[in-house]
Parts: structure tokens; sequence; C-alpha cells
């Protein structure tokens, strides 16, 4: 179990992530959770570090980037909501009424 | 080697579930297998000895973020399967995207060496993990920890300013009114003459 072990998960992880993006482009609720996967394959990295480097700043990072994806998750959400009410659809593709 | 079992069997776990949030037709199934990942990952911080990392992931992504997830799925009545029509269109270049990243990640990966286990900076600290990090958090770090709590404060105000909303039609009480109101505007006396009433 060394450094690279929690890298090639937190890698993997990711692009998870980025796939699930791509493959769920038009449900908006799908996208958060994939971006809440990045986030958490980014927190795996840095635990990762802080262990085996001794330095517990990575883990203070993490607590931020945790603090960071809350705010995101309930502001997206919120947003969503906000947005089913007027529109009746989460689609992504119809989120485009400031276009003009 | 018993912490390597643990290792194998949370990650495997992991990235299944991962799989699972993005492939799952259901959207309830969905944050049910976030959930699960999330969990996992506080297992595997717990192997790499980050205690309170563990416990907040727990209390704050299972706890709090995952069900806010899960009530706004379960609030809006959505078609989903209309919503994953062309979805089978976008995967050559998820694939692709997906194939590229990894790539990228394995020749990085290929080229770095931490060997982190001969870095004994602080290794006299016997403190709990808790501890260390409150112990940096308070003091080296005090000023992005403030800021982080403005940014809870203003998503906490920006979620209710965004869902908020004036419903028409519903009867509330408005204090200023009520002092404003005058006995004139609210009460007529009439001298009704005998007989000419009903």
């Amino acid at each position: 179990m060394s450094l690279h072990h929690f890298l090639v998960l937190g890698a993997i992880l990711f692009t998870i992530g980025i796939v699930g993006i791509f493959l769920n482009r038009r449900n908006m609720i799908i996208i958060l959770m994939s971006i809440e996967l990045i986030l958490l394959a980014v927190n795996i990295n840095f635990v990762a570090f802080s262990h085996y480097l001794h330095d517990v700043s990575g883990q203070i990072f993490t607590f931020f980037v945790m603090t960071v994806a809350a705010a995101e998750a309930a502001i997206g959400l919120a947003i969503l909501v906000a947005f089913f009410r007027n529109r009746s659809t989460i689609d992504v593709e119809e989120i485009d009424s400031l276009k003009g | 080697m018993a912490a390597d079992l643990v290792f194998y069997f949370f990650s495997a776990i992991t990235v299944g579930a991962a799989l699972g949030v993005i492939v799952s037709r259901n959207q309830v199934h969905s944050v049910l297998f976030l959930i699960l990942a999330f969990f996992n990952t506080a297992g595997l911080f717990v192997l790499l000895e980050a205690e309170f990392l563990a416990a907040l992931l727990v209390i704050v992504y299972m706890g709090a973020v995952a069900v806010l997830f899960l009530f706004v799925v379960m609030m809006l009545n959505v078609d989903y399967e209309d919503l994953r029509k062309g979805a089978i269109q976008h995967l050559p270049m998820g694939i692709f995207v997906g194939l590229v990243l990894l790539a990228e990640f394995a020749f990085i990966l290929s080229g770095i060496h931490v060997d982190g286990h001969q870095v004994h900076a602080q290794a006299a600290a016997q403190v709990s993990n808790t501890m260390a990090i409150g112990q940096v958090l308070y003091t080296k770090f005090l000023l992005p920890f403030e800021i982080a709590s403005m940014i809870l404060l203003v998503a906490l105000i920006g979620a209710v300013v965004l869902t908020h909303r004036k419903r028409k039609g519903v009867k509330r009480q408005v204090i200023a009114d009520q002092i404003a109101r005058k006995r004139e505007d609210a009460v007529e006396l009439v001298k009704v003459a005998p007989g000419q009433g009903a």
C-alpha cells in the first residue's frame, strides 16, 4: 500500500467523474454528482500526500475543499430547483435563456 | 498484508460505486451509489490515519450533501428516461476523453517518485489526528478558516434567496397594515329607518 496506490485510485475516480459529465450531459443532477466525485478524487490525493509526507497541511486543504464542495452543492441544487420551477425541466441544453 | 487487502476492498467498492453513479438509470440509485462511494472513501481515510476527515466525510457528505441530493431528486418530478436520450451518441467522446485522461495520469504517475517514509519532519509529535489539525487550523490557517466560514454563510443565504418565492393568494399577517388601520376604515355607522332594513 504505497502512495501510488492512492494516486491511481484518485486518477480512476477523477476519470469516472469526467466521463460521467460526458455521459449524462443533459441531466444536471448527475453532472453535479460527477463534480462531487471529481472533488472526492482530489481529496483522496490530498490526504494520501498528507499521510506519506507527514504533513497535516494536506488534510487542512481537504477540509477547505469539502467546505467549498458543500457550498457548491447547496447553491447548485438551489439554482436547479429555481430553474425547474420556471421551466419544468432540468435539461442542461434547455438552460440557454441568457443566449438571447 | 492486511492493510493492502483493506485498501483493495475499499477502493474496489469505491470505483464500482462511482461507476454506478454515472451509469445508473434510476436517479435515486445514483445518489445511493454516491453515498456508498463516500462511505468507502471514509474507510480509506481511516486507513491513511486521517480520522477527523473520515468523520467529516460521513457527517458532512453523507449526512448533508447526499441527503440534499436525495431531497432534490425525490422532490422534482422529472422524466429521467427522456434526459437519457442521445446519451449513447456522447459515449464515444466520453470514453475517448476518459482514455486520454487515464493515459496522461499513467504517464505522470510513472514519472514521480515520492518516498515519503523517509521524511520525518514531525514524527516526534505524538498527538491525535484531530488535535494535530486543530493546532494548525486556528493558528496558521486562521484566515482561510474565516474565509471558509464566510463562503458557507454566503451559500446559506444564497440558497434561501434563490429558492424563496412569494406565493400569490396566501393570506399572511402584515403588522404595519394592522397598526395603520383607522376606525373610519373599518366601521360604518348607518342610520336605518324602522322597516327599511334588510
